[in-house]
Parts: structure tokens; C-alpha cells; sequence
């Protein structure tokens, strides 16, 4: 190729440059943007077709889709950024319908001043993190806003999957009875998070626990295609989630709280702040609820996958009108584990 | 985590329960109110009460900063923020408390005003290092315990000639507060056979300070830590006490407290603080010589006099009980309010807007109670 | 009402009058601005950023003997 064929005749400084408002112009400056940053990390079949839609064939079966948007401060956090996080976040909402995951698309908001390095080190983790999981980008859009308008970037990202035949997976699927399993430890994401925002300083080796979770519902679904339920406790932590699923399916909830994984870290960040453990974040667990002979061998297929070898039974669904989840303390008494009020802060008293 | 988890140990807790189950007498009722919302959060949330006898039950107290903040103050925060500009730090327990017309510091933030949320009185001090040109409030509150980290803030400032700092001050004092509600000759006046003291305002107050229960009320006292088996065990020593007719100030949390306190922490208060004449607490009114002001000899630092906003009415949601659930007359479940217009994402008392508020703690970790009892063929 | 934990002095930085404590695989920055004579090794109550006071590990070992002293005599009986 000759000198003269180059699109761009500089190249884009990633070292030292930052997004300025003509990288969402629409012009030369946001082509080049997109070919040397977006298209040469997250190369594919599909994006390199190059239009503003990538089209495919979709394979036979039920087809699910699912957008997420992530807006998380800091950017870039301990065990991971805003980048992997997108492609996980979405992946795992695919994957708890049981679905296979097919494709993603992403959109950027991009801040004016947002250092391009900063912005390279996303989308190779966007890459890296959409490779591993075999699941590419395949479209995707970019804005920029002034500097003030947002927090650095925040990344939409769209999934579809396929479910495969004989699978079907919903939130108002709980059943009296039924055994409610976690995949880990909760609260990890959360507190990692809270670790390195600049007011709670705190230090602790605890990293994030993102990660895209359709290989271990692949295996799961395989042992029990009959699993009624599954979600992933993000937002809101346990309680909250538990607490949808209660609704959803007319169900109580019974769990024991020896039996929730939790790391000590976890626990100990939390009784400084004030908080729950079973209130925060996870970005790479989820619940299982099944029948109860179903519980064991679905057990064991967690327990046979990288990132289900810390699943638990922690409980059972039960027969109640007024859906509460309740729990079994730790110390031996009985209380609601019940909906997030407002906000999750750290407490004082 | 030493200290903590051995103080939640189930096998312990259970020897504590027999011996309770044991020793409290048949026949014969003991009401234990614990003062601090500390107790009744770890009440709640460990289900202490599974474990006590029936007749052994908790008076929930008024002790709980946020929940006696009468809405007029944060009414007064707000127009800090909003008539002299000031950038407002508080700590993140009072963000959700709605004023008198139902705003909170949440809902005037999202409106423009300029409140943070501080984790401690260094970041309100460092927040106005960082930023000469801004004038920063810390919005003190707290009991004796969290005085002194304002106290130290008031001292740095001094020392420091940090001219954009003050403080807005709303500490109490527990004491007053406690005669308040053992001297009520109310026609409702609760009767309370002992007192769960607090644990940690005693910390930095000693326990001295609460000679008076026994001797003008003749009503045994137990200083109780925090964790659960610190509560059931000062419960089991209040229950001795009064079996044996001993009426006396007694110290379960012995490993945080003595008689005499933290007086580095007493002296420093004295310094930077004076008292108020009196002070409004929500639900009990006006009490004499219940609060502390910021002293005459750190007046520069005083947000209340560099700042002057009108202090107005406060204003109470019509059949609200939370009056008498504060004195321990009534519980949550008594009133009209709770569970319906009244829950913790929409306040409308003051025992629903922190989490160790009587209500708050009942709504969200023991309302199943109330319920299964009337609900017969099910498990209580 | 007034949340503190107990956690470990394990560094003390005497001319910003600071201590980092551990608790559970956590450390943090306190200020000891409140308390003398504090060491490392020493559990202080951590208080909105600062240490309220020192545990008394005596008193600790002789509560927790008390509690497990108070049901023992009854072990066994329901």
C-alpha cells in the first residue's frame, strides 16, 4: 500500500491526546477515531463490514436480547474497568434467560477532555474481555459531549442471544419448595468499587468479581435444563434480587445466612462503612433456583466450573402471601432481608 | 474480626438465652428499654428477640441523632446552601431525612444546592483546604460520640486560620434526654423496669453520668455494648438486678467504658463547646440544657452566627405516633402510618428515617412478626 | 445510634497524629487525635475517621468467660 492510499497522514496520539469535540462530528477526525482505536481493537467479520447495522444470519431457536448501560465511577477499578464490565454486564443478562450469547453492540459517550489513553485502555479491555468470551462487538456508535456533561465515558452495550430448545428460564418460575443456590462469594464488586472511591479511603486486596458468566450457565443448563430461574445480583446485591424474584413468582423466601458466601474482607469493609454485604454489588455471580431434587446435581455442575467453585444452597422458596424473603440470622434469630430503601451509603449511626 | 465476631457467637448466645429463659421469673413482665438505635438495630437485625423469653421485651428508645434532628434544622441546612451559597458536608445518614416540606438534602442537591458527603470531619476540613474561594459548613450531629471528631475539626480550623470552614451544629446530649423520658408524668408515661445505657456516648462520657436513673427513678442501669451478645447479656444482668431488688449503674461494656470516659475527648468538648439553654428534639419537644453550641471562643467558626438563616417551625405529618413511639408508649405497629403512608423509602416520622430508627428497624427487618402472630398455622 | 468497630493498630504516624488500623483484611487511615498512648498491636473503636478509644483486651477475655459462664451451669437442660 502507498504512502498516498493512508487515510489518516498523522496518526492518532494515544499517548498524549485527549477527545475533543470533532472526535463526534461526524468528520475525518471521528473516522479516524473510530478505524485506529474502535475498529482495531474490537475487530471482527461483522464490523469490519463497515455499515451502520452488521448483518447476520440468526441461528434457529428463540432469540433474546438485552441492553445495558454502565456509568460506573471509577473508571477503572481493582480486578477491572468500564470496558470489560459492558461486555460482562450484558453478556450475563443474555445468559440468564439460559441463552447462548451472540453478538454485542456498544455505544460511547465519550467527555471532552477524556485522555485517549484512557479511552484505548477501555476498548482493549472491551476487546480482550468480548474475545474470551467468544461473544463479539459487532456494531457500535460514538458522541462526544462537553467536558462536564458526563463522568469520562459511559458504554451502552446490546446483546443477543439464542436460548436453546427445551430451556425455559423466568423470574416468575419459583415454586414452593424450590432450593435458591448463589454461584460465589457476594459483595466483592461493590466493595472493590467503594475501595477506590477518594471519600470512603479504604484499602483492601479484595478485586471485582466481573466476569462473563455463560459458560457456567452453559454447564448448568446442561446438567439441569430444568432450572426455573436465574438472575445475576447486581444492582442492590442479594436482598434486592431475591426480593424480585419473591415477587415475581408469588414466592417467600427462606435463606440462612451461614450458609451465604461472603468473604472476611467483605464483611469487614462493610461493618466500617455501615453497610450489608447482601446489599452490594456483584458483577460475576448469579442465583439459581430449582426444583429440590434438582439442587444437587445443579450443585455440582457449579461447583465444577471456574467461576461457580464457591456456589452455595443457601435456602428455599416457600409458600407466603406477602413474599417476604426472611432469613435465618447468623446468630440464631429470624429477620426480613428485604428491598434496598434509597440509596446504599455508608452510615454513621 | 477480634472483638466483633466473638461477641456474635451463636453457641454463646444460645448459654445466654437458657440462662435468661432461667432466671427471668414467670408470672412477673420485664420491660428493658435500650436508649440507643445502636441496640435496636442489633436487635432487629440479628433477631435478638427469637432468643429472649417472652416476657423479657424491649422498649425501643429515642436514641438515635437523626431520627431527634427536628426538620426545621435540616430546613435551615438547605437554606444555607440555597441564601448564602455555602458548599454543605454531612455524613451520608442525614442525606434522605425530609425537612418540613418533605425536602431533603438528596432532593435540594438534585436542585442545584451543593451538599457532599463526608465520611469524617477531615474531609469537610480537606474539602476546604482544596477550595479557598468556597465557603464550607460541616453539619455536625451526633451524640457525645461524635462530638469530639468535630470538636478536633473545630480545633484544626483554629489553629490552621482556615477563614472559609464553619460548623452547623446540632449535637445533643443523652442524659437530658434519658431524664426527659424517666420523668414523664404523661397519663400514657411508659413504665420501664431498666435501662440498656448507651455504648458507645459512653465511651467518651464514662458511665458516671448516668447515677442519676437509680437515684432519682430508682430504674437499674446497664451500660451495653453494641453487638448481640453484648445486649442479651446486659438484658440478663438488668434482669438479675431486678429480681435481687438492686437498683444500681452497672457496666457490661467494660472493654470500651469506665466510670470516668475518654477525658482527652471531654476536654476537647469543653473547649470548643457551650451549652444551649435548649435545644428541640423531634418527638419530645424542647429540652433544657440537651445540646451543645459552638463555644464564644470559636464564634468565627460558628455557621449558625456567620451565616444567620431563620429557624422555622417544625412541622409534624398529621397521625404520626412517632411522639409516643420515641418515649417508648406505643409501638411501630400501633400507628395509622406505618407500613402505609410511612415506610423508609417515603419518611413521614422521625423513627422511619434512619435505619435504626423503632420503626425503620421494625418495617425492614421484623415486620413478618406482627403478621405470622395473627396468622395461625404458621410458624412465628 | 453511633457506629464504630474495633480494628488493630498496626502503624503509627506520629507527626500527622495518624494510625492505620486493620480489621479483617481491610486497613484504613485514622486520626488519634482522641486517644494517647495508643501502640501498634492495640485495638482502638473506629469512629467516623477516628479512634474513640482502646479496647481492653482483660476486660474482653473476662466478658466473654462471664457469657460462657452464664448458661454453662444449666448445659443440658432445655
Amino acid at each position: 500500500m502507498g504512502r498516498s492510499e493512508r487515510r489518516f497522514p498523522l496518526r492518532l496520539d494515544v499517548q498524549r491526546g485527549a477527545v475533543d469535540m470533532t472526535h463526534g462530528s461526524g468528520g475525518r477526525a471521528m473516522a479516524q477515531l473510530v478505524d485506529e482505536l474502535f475498529k482495531r481493537h474490537l475487530d471482527n467479520d461483522l464490523l469490519r463490514q463497515g455499515n451502520d447495522q452488521a448483518l447476520f444470519l440468526p441461528p434457529p431457536g428463540r432469540l433474546v436480547i438485552s441492553t445495558d448501560g454502565h456509568v460506573i465511577s471509577p473508571v477503572f477499578f481493582p480486578g477491572g474497568d468500564i470496558g470489560c464490565l459492558s461486555v460482562h454486564g450484558t453478556i450475563n443478562d443474555v445468559a440468564m434467560a439460559g441463552a447462548r450469547p451472540l453478538y454485542l453492540a456498544a455505544g460511547f459517550i465519550l467527555e471532552e477532555g477524556l485522555p485517549l489513553a484512557d479511552l484505548a485502555r477501555v476498548v482493549e479491555s472491551m476487546a480482550r474481555a468480548a474475545n474470551a468470551a467468544g461473544v463479539p462487538v459487532v456494531t457500535g456508535d460514538t458522541k462526544v459531549v462537553e467536558r462536564g456533561k458526563a463522568d469520562g465515558v459511559f458504554v451502552t452495550t446490546t446483546g443477543v442471544g439464542v436460548v436453546p430448545d427445551g430451556v425455559t428460564i423466568s423470574g416468575d418460575l419459583a415454586r414452593p419448595g424450590d432450593r435458591i443456590l448463589v454461584s460465589g462469594s457476594m459483595g466483592d464488586h461493590g466493595v472493590a468499587v467503594m475501595s477506590k472511591r477518594e471519600n470512603l479511603g479504604f484499602e483492601t486486596e479484595i478485586e471485582s468479581d466481573t466476569a462473563a458468566l455463560h459458560g457456567l450457565v452453559a454447564a448448568m443448563v446442561e446438567a439441569v435444563p430444568g432450572i426455573h430461574c436465574l438472575r445475576d445480583p447486581t444492582r442492590g446485591g442479594l436482598a434486592t434480587t431475591l426480593n424480585e424474584l419473591a415477587q415475581q413468582s408469588g414466592v417467600g423466601m427462606e435463606i440462612r445466612e451461614s450458609a451465604i458466601p461472603v468473604h472476611p474482607e467483605v464483611v469487614a469493609a462493610c461493618e466500617l462503612l455501615g453497610l450489608d454485604p447482601l446489599y452490594v454489588a456483584n458483577e460475576g455471580k448469579l442465583v439459581a433456583i430449582c426444583a429440590p431434587e434438582d439442587a444437587e446435581p445443579l450443585l455440582r455442575a457449579m461447583h465444577s466450573h471456574p467461576l461457580g467453585i464457591g456456589a452455595a444452597i443457601i435456602g428455599e422458596a416457600t409458600e407466603d402471601p406477602h413474599q417476604f424473603v426472611q432469613m435465618e440470622t447468623g446468630f440464631g434469630g429470624q429477620r426480613i432481608v428485604d428491598w434496598l430503601a434509597g440509596e446504599q451509603l455508608p452510615r454513621i449511626c | 474480626m477480634k472483638y466483633v465476631d466473638d461477641f456474635r457467637d451463636q453457641s454463646l448466645a444460645r448459654r445466654l438465652a437458657r440462662a435468661l429463659a432461667a432466671e427471668a421469673e414467670q408470672g412477673r413482665e420485664y420491660r428493658l428499654m435500650e436508649f440507643c438505635g445502636g441496640h435496636t438495630h442489633a436487635i432487629f437485625r440479628y433477631g435478638v428477640q427469637d432468643l429472649m423469653p417472652a416476657n423479657v421485651r424491649f422498649v425501643h428508645g429515642p436514641g438515635c441523632p437523626v431520627c431527634v434532628l427536628p426538620t426545621a434544622r435540616i430546613d435551615q441546612a438547605i437554606a444555607l446552601t440555597e441564601s448564602h451559597g455555602v458548599t454543605l458536608c454531612t455524613y451520608a445518614d442525614l442525606m434522605r431525612v425530609p425537612g418540613g416540606d418533605r425536602r431533603s438534602l438528596l432532593k435540594a442537591k438534585a436542585q442545584g444546592a451543593d451538599v457532599r458527603m463526608v465520611y469524617s470531619t477531615q474531609d469537610a476540613l480537606a474539602l476546604a483546604r482544596a477550595n479557598p474561594g468556597r465557603r464550607v459548613v460541616f453539619f455536625a450531629i451526633g451524640f457525645e460520640t461524635t462530638t469530639p471528631p468535630t470538636a478536633v475539626a473545630l480545633r484544626q480550623a483554629r489553629a490552621e486560620e482556615l477563614a472559609n470552614f464553619s460548623v452547623f451544629c446540632n449535637h445533643v446530649l443523652t442524659p437530658p434526654a434519658l431524664r426527659t423520658i424517666l420523668a414523664s408524668d404523661a397519663p400514657d408515661a411508659v413504665s420501664i423496669d431498666g435501662i440498656l445505657g448507651p455504648s458507645h456516648v459512653s465511651t467518651v462520657i464514662g458511665s458516671r453520668p448516668y447515677e442519676f436513673v437509680p437515684r432519682d427513678f430508682a430504674k437499674p442501669v446497664v451500660i451495653a455494648g453494641f453487638e448481640p451478645l453484648d445486649v442479651m447479656q446486659s438484658a440478663l444482668m438488668l434482669v438479675r438486678q431486678l429480681n435481687e431488688r438492686r437498683c444500681e449503674v452497672e457496666n457490661q461494656y467494660t472493654r470500651a467504658v469506665t466510670p470516668e470516659g475518654n477525658r482527652k475527648a471531654q476536654a476537647l468538648m469543653d473547649e470548643t463547646f457551650a451549652l444551649r439553654e435548649s435545644f428541640e428534639w423531634r418527638g419530645l419537644g424542647r429540652l433544657p440544657c440537651s445540646a451543645l453550641r459552638i463555644a464564644d471562643t470559636y464564634s468565627k467558626l460558628d455557621a449558625e452566627r456567620r451565616f444567620p438563616v431563620g429557624l422555622g417551625e417544625s412541622r409534624e405529618v398529621k397521625g404520626c405516633e412517632c411522639p409516643s413511639i420515641l418515649r417508648g408508649v406505643k409501638r411501630p405497629t400501633d400507628c395509622k402510618l406505618f407500613g402505609t403512608a410511612c415506610t423508609p423509602e417515603n419518611p413521614m416520622g422521625s423513627c422511619m428515617v434512619s435505619s435504626e430508627g423503632a420503626c425503620a428497624a421494625y418495617w425492614t427487618y421484623g415486620r413478618f412478626r406482627a403478621l405470622q402472630a395473627t396468622e395461625p398455622g404458621r410458624a412465628a | 445510634m453511633c457506629l464504630a468497630i474495633p480494628a488493630k493498630v498496626v502503624a503509627i504516624d506520629a507527626a500527622a497524629d495518624q494510625a492505620t488500623v486493620a480489621l479483617g483484611g481491610v486497613s484504613k487511615q485514622v486520626s488519634l487525635a482522641l486517644v494517647d498512648d495508643v501502640a501498634p498491636g492495640d485495638y482502638v473503636l473506629v469512629h467516623v475517621g477516628y479512634a474513640l478509644n482502646t479496647i481492653c483486651p482483660e476486660e474482653a477475655e473476662r466478658t466473654l468467660a462471664i457469657i460462657a459462664e452464664a448458661g454453662a451451669a444449666l448445659e443440658g437442660s432445655v
